[in-house]
């Protein structure tokens, strides 16, 4: 696929894209007018303070919010007045910050459920679901790759927080969308749980054509992943380019890492 | 297993309860002879299959509706005024039927597109404001509908109690048109229930179950959750319908009392929740466990009330005398929803998968 970085969007590559993108929450302007486009085959990591607007970025972005002004645009069409449930089905796929999940039902059937709507099986009735195999055998494809195939069978309230955050994932996955948008992934999971999760994305990454959004506070974590780097700060996007050079920005220096300069760049 | 879709009653204790409903009903007629079992029997089939498809919207879909027994009135009343103004014919049935079906589903579609997409509250505020306008409607329009008193009509001649299958009897018991109208309703409540249980374990039972648990993330998956509860709410009317045209063949009678009035909405939640919602097998218990205290416990406590009255004991004459069953009915769902608070067949399955 081509998708090399300066490539002009055409209709055969992802592409995504905002303009001027805001939502005023009353007098609480949460995400204030950021312009800005992504390109396939590149990781971008958003990062900034708590209450940045990261979050309600990626709302307005997959449909959870709608905008108070400005546009999505994707693949040259303009989703902004779109319903999540049309976005998701453009492409658009979303792991949440804070765990999202069918929580009576078991991890296998919270997967399938995210396969069955991405082959548009959402209005079968007279078949039985738990025969149909050909949806079983792709929810345990994606099962194998967040590595939660020994619990298929749980409840996926009984989960511990890590596996939580991974049935998270692996419901995006199984879209197999052309955006991924992740929220604090690794966020409250256990140091040997996190390697899983970061291969994960990295061999999302040598797919060249997908688009992917990521959250992180982790520095280490942005710096291995991160092909580009932008600033949310009170809502307003303060910094975008290359990870050593945003990182190495008074700006982000100062206020969001609160490292001295010369640490930072030197790692 | 086919005809089961898949979805095993999983508890020994409950396949066996199931089992025990399934074969008394089936041959309700040569077990229980004599016509007030029957009825009760009819009752059980028709209200099983009724509540059944209420639990498709408040147990597999999560939400409240107020307006099913509009659509059990509107089935009963297309059969009853078809077979009143046009004479007891088949054709009369299927005409009723056929006008009954499409207007439930018309009715079920505007007020799902018109509420669902607001708040779930709001659908529960509109079904109560259109049902109790229907029904205000369906006794002022008494040129039509016999107001309060209803209408008594004829059935085709196979289904009247004159009407003999041929001479003699099987195990004591002669097949007149009461057996026959009772093999009707218990074959086509049992038919449109297998449906049922099809539909709720189909993919799209299966997203209706996730929208129940978090509509949020079924709609961020792709699925558009008012379409589905719709669908939902469209299925559950014309089900109801279908028990509602039954009821009507069954009784040779429609008024508001017996299709209409918010008590039989009362027990239709009674029944859901005692059996256990979002099992589709909780309707069949809870209907038939309802209706059998209904008919029988009165009864029950007039032989105790009289006994303890002969017996000389204090109190508890008064306390059991016929005319407090209702607070009996009452104390005993009070408790089951204390002790089962996922009902009977949750409950079942809960020691099962302990065990
Ligand atoms: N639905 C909402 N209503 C009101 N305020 C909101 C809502 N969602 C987010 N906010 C506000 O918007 C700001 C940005 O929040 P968020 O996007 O969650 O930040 P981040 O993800 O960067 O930590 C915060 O001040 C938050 O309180
Ligand atoms: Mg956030």
């Amino acid at each position: 696929m081509a998708g090399s970085s300066g490539h002009s969007p055409s209709s055969m590559t992802t592409h995504l894209e905002t303009r001027d993108l805001t939502i005023r929450f009353g007098g609480h302007v949460a995400v204030d007018s950021v312009t800005c486009a992504f390109r396939p085959g590149e990781l971008t990591a958003i990062v900034g303070p708590n209450g940045a607007g990261k979050t309600t970025y990626f709302n307005l972005i997959s449909g959870q919010l709608r905008a108070s002004a400005g546009k999505v645009l994707f693949n040259g069409e303009d989703l902004t007045r779109l319903p999540a449930s049309l976005r998701a089905r453009r492409g658009l796929g979303r792991a949440f910050q804070l765990t999202n999940l069918f929580p009576n039902l078991t991890v296998g059937e919270n997967i399938r459920l995210a396969v069955q709507a991405t082959r548009g099986v959402h209005y079968e009735m007279l078949r039985v679901w738990s025969g149909r195999s050909d949806l079983i055998t792709r929810a345990d494809a994606v099962l194998g790759e967040v590595a939660l195939a020994p619990r298929r069978n749980v409840a996926a309230a009984a989960l511990s927080h890590g596996d939580q955050r991974k049935l998270e994932v692996g419901m995006m996955l199984a879209l197999e969308p052309a955006v991924f948008m992740f929220d604090e992934p690794t966020a409250g999971m256990s140091v040997d749980e996190v390697p899983v999760l970061l291969d994960l994305i990295a061999s999302l990454k040598r797919d060249r054509s997908k688009i992917i959004l990521l959250v992180e506070h982790k520095m280490d974590v942005v710096r291995s992943l991160a092909d580009r780097i932008i600033v949310l700060h009170n809502g307003r996007l303060v910094a975008d380019g290359a990870p050593a050079e945003v990182i190495a920005s008074p700006i982000v220096q100062e206020a969001y890492l609160g490292a001295a300069p010369g640490k930072a760049s030197a790692a | 297993m086919m005809i089961l879709s898949g979805d095993k009653p999983r508890s020994l204790v409950l396949s066996v309860l199931l089992a025990a409903v399934f074969l008394a009903l089936a041959f309700a007629p040569f077990l229980f002879p004599g016509s007030k079992p029957l009825n009760v029997a009819a009752k059980i089939c028709i209200f099983a299959l009724l509540v059944a498809s209420y639990d498709l919207l408040l147990g597999y879909t999560g939400i409240v509706s107020f307006a099913h027994t509009m659509f059990f009135g509107i089935g009963s009343y297309g059969v009853a005024l078809a077979l009143f103004n046009y004479g007891p014919s088949w054709t009369m049935i299927v005409l009723g039927v056929l006008i009954a079906l499409p207007l439930a589903a018309v009715l079920a579609l505007a007020i799902g597109l018109f509420s669902l997409r607001v708040q779930a509250i709001f659908f529960s505020m509109v079904t109560l404001a259109v049902a109790s306008a229907f029904a205000v409607l369906a006794s002022q329009l008494s040129w039509l509908t016999g107001g309060e008193d209803g209408r008594s009509f004829q059935v085709p001649p196979a289904l009247r109690p004159g009407n003999r299958l041929f001479e003699g009897e099987i195990f004591g018991v002669a097949l007149n048109g009461r057996v026959v109208s009772y093999y009707l309703v218990f074959v086509a409540c049992l038919v449109l229930f297998l449906l049922l249980l099809r539909i709720v374990n189909s993919p799209f039972g299966r997203v209706l179950l996730a929208i129940r648990e978090n509509p949020f993330r079924a709609e961020a998956l792709g699925y558009r959750i008012v379409v589905h509860r719709t669908l939902a709410n469209v299925i559950a009317a014309l089900i109801a319908a279908a028990a509602g045209a039954l009821n009507a063949i069954w009784l040779h009678y429609t008024g508001p009392e017996t299709s209409l009035s918010f008590s039989i909405m009362l027990d239709i939640l009674v029944m859901v929740v005692i059996g256990g919602m979002g099992t589709m097998y909780g309707a069949v218990l809870g209907a038939a466990l309802y209706i059998l205290a209904q008919n029988y416990l009165q009864a029950l406590m007039g032989s105790v009330s009289s006994a303890a009255a002969s017996a000389g004991l204090p109190l508890v004459p008064g306390l059991f005398h016929p005319d407090r069953w209702l607070l009996w009915l009452g104390i005993l769902f009070i408790l089951s929803v204390r002790f089962f608070p996922t009902g009977i067949v949750g409950r079942l399955r809960q020691r099962a998968t302990k065990a």
